[in-house]
């Protein structure tokens, strides 16, 4: 085994992992943007307590679940790497011994520290879905609860590269070793393809998010009030920020400045651009406007359908990847209102669905220069792949599902999972964090809700109930 | 003394406030507001769901005059606020028993 540290990826991970940082904030002023005024500081407080909570759990024992040894491929353990312990000893030393370095000449520290993004991600992504309604202490378990017991294990199947024994045509084969002598199931002995999280991350949380809306309910007035996002270009400016640091995510994901690399960065890219085009083109053709809001989502549906197939599918069908996940989604996204289910910011219909549409489509049109091996059905291929995709797809959609409904219905049967009916018709931000985002001396401007002049204590108060009448230092 | 108060399209603002200090008027108020009449709201499109926006933006004008004054600014008013589209707003006067200048204590027409 090579025990030289590579610079040149030690490096391009290590900046990747703070881009992918980035798109955590980046997803909060996307929701944040799309909330109601009333509560937006909610929201951006669901992303950034899972920056917090997320990154210890990830530290103290997510990543030994997730790349300790294979327990059958469905979620690793190693006692080793409880708090990282067994990779930090050596960095000091130029040629690491032991399990410092992989055969990329990457420490594990760094893919450590880069996976983690990818949890803390994850786990956001489903706090879209629920909007002015989840109590915070209800959240904070729920993060706990569905990292420990659904995105450790499912990033074991999906991302633990293990040395195949046989010396097999596994996609593990040369990618080196995290896990010890088998990986997660998925990656090694399936072989589906997902570069970097299609599955894992996005059909992973667009399933949870369904489970979890199921168990919690609509927001009073869903359909009946307009619930229209408060600040576009907060929007705007988050999906900005997502673009950017999608390429930390997926270019990033071949741990190393390469051309796969490359490739991975120009398919993002593109497909992203040609979902934007799909979207506004879709709702143009539907609604008659062309929106801000079409044009950012298209691309956050495009970012997300590329992310497991960018490093499988030439340019020209990363385009075709972008054009059909910018429709699917956009057509997505309208069915909550028909069947009924508050997917407040559609992490469904533009997750799940695009999820899907990046996973699926790699069956379809993957090249088997990168392919693994293996071509999608529309280049010769045959169903082989199509159907290891779907197996991939409906696993761990399936059993997100299932699990999430169970920490739910857990949750809701203790702590209890929504705020009174008073709070949420104050306001989460006000009754919950003792907050408004905004000062409304406008009369009339905005939602009456979110008045700060209402400085009434909340409901259920006593813990921080703030005071009536500031008291000024003289 | 009257109090004239006008509803008008927020962009014909600026106009009003020209004709109403070219007829002579010192001074006025003026407010953002929402409201409806006979132009209803407006319709937007989020992620293909309709909403249906009922009030919309207006601002409110107000003016303290002396009675022999009132009608004239009431068609100022109207005259520079007027696009002849639906939605120009509407300009009224009302009888105002009292006013006090809050600096000097003058009272009635004095204290306009």
């Amino acid at each position: 085994m090579d025990t030289v540290v590579d610079g040149a990826s030690t490096g391009w991970v290590l900046i990747c992992a703070a881009l992918v940082l980035l798109m955590t904030p980046g997803l909060a002023l996307f929701y944040g943007g799309m909330s109601r005024g009333k509560g937006v500081l909610n929201m951006l407080m669901m992303s950034f307590t899972a920056l917090g909570l997320v990154s210890v759990m990830w530290v103290l024992y997510g990543y030994a679940i997730a790349f300790g040894e294979s327990r059958g491929g469905l979620f690793g353990f190693s006692s080793g790497l409880l708090g990282l312990n067994d990779l930090v000893r050596g960095v000091t030393v130029d040629e690491a011994e032991g399990g410092v370095v992989n055969t990329f000449g990457l420490p594990d520290l760094a893919f450590s520290g880069f996976q983690m993004m990818f949890a803390i991600l994850t786990v956001a992504l489903i706090s879209g879905a629920i909007a002015d309604r989840m109590k915070f202490g209800a959240w904070v378990a729920f993060v706990i609860l569905w990292g420990t017991a659904v995105y450790f294990p499912v990033a074991h199947w999906v991302f633990a590269f293990g040395v195949v024994e046989d010396g097999g045509e596994g996609a593990g084969a040369s990618a080196g070793a995290f896990a010890a002598d088998s990986g997660g199931w998925i990656v090694n002995r399936l072989g589906a393809l997902d570069f970097a999280g299609g599955t894992a991350v996005h059909i992973n949380a667009g399933a949870a998010a369904l489970a979890l809306i199921l168990v919690l309910g609509k927001r009073r007035g869903f359909g009946r009030e307009p619930m229209r996002p408060h600040n576009l270009p907060l929007v705007m400016l988050g999906a900005g920020l997502l673009w950017f640091g999608w390429f930390g995510f997926n270019a990033g994901s071949a741990l190393a400045p390469s051309g796969l690399a490359s490739l991975a960065f120009v398919n993002t890219q593109v497909a992203t651009a040609a979902a934007l085009l799909a979207w506004i083109g879709t709702e143009r053709l539907r609604d008659g406007h062309a929106t801000t809001l079409g044009a950012a989502s298209g691309a956050v549906a495009g970012l997300v359908a590329i992310t497991p197939a960018c490093a499988a599918v030439t340019p020209p069908f990363a385009i075709i990847i972008g054009l059909v996940a910018g429709g699917a989604c956009c057509i997505a996204v309208t069915l909550k209102h028909r069947l009924g289910y508050d997917d407040s910011l559609d992490v469904v219909g533009v997750h799940l669905v695009g999820g899907l549409v990046g996973t699926l489509m790699i069956g379809m049109v993957g090249d088997e220069e990168f392919a693994a091996g293996s071509s999608g059905l529309l280049l010769g291929g045959g169903l082989d792949l199509l159907g290891r995709q779907a197996i991939a797809a409906f696993a761990v959609m399936a059993y997100s599902f299932v699990i999430t409904l169970v920490i739910a219905y857990l949750i809701k049967l203790t702590i209890g999972l929504r705020v009174t009916e008073e709070e949420e018709v104050a306001g989460i931000d006000q009754s919950v964090h003792a907050e408004t985002a905004y000062e409304m001396m406008g009369g009339l401007a905005g939602n009456t809700n979110t008045g700060a002049s209402s400085a009434r204590p909340p409901a259920g108060a006593g813990r921080t109930s703030p005071t009536q009448t500031e008291t000024v230092p003289s | 003394m009257r109090l004239v108060t006008g509803i008008v399209k927020p962009f014909k603002l600026d106009d009003v406030k020209i004709a109403l200090e070219s007829f002579g008027v010192h001074g006025m108020t003026v407010s953002e507001v929402q409201g409806f009449g006979r132009q209803r709201g407006h319709t937007e499109v989020y992620r293909g769901a309709e909403y249906t926006v009922a009030f919309v933006p207006k601002v409110k004008v107000e003016v303290l005059v002396d009675d022999a004054d009132a009608l004239d600014i009431v068609e100022v008013i109207a005259k520079a606020a007027q696009t002849g589209s639906i939605g120009d707003g509407k300009v009224w006067s009302m009888p105002v028993d009292e006013v006090v200048r809050v600096r000097t204590g003058e009272r009635g027409v004095e204290a306009l």
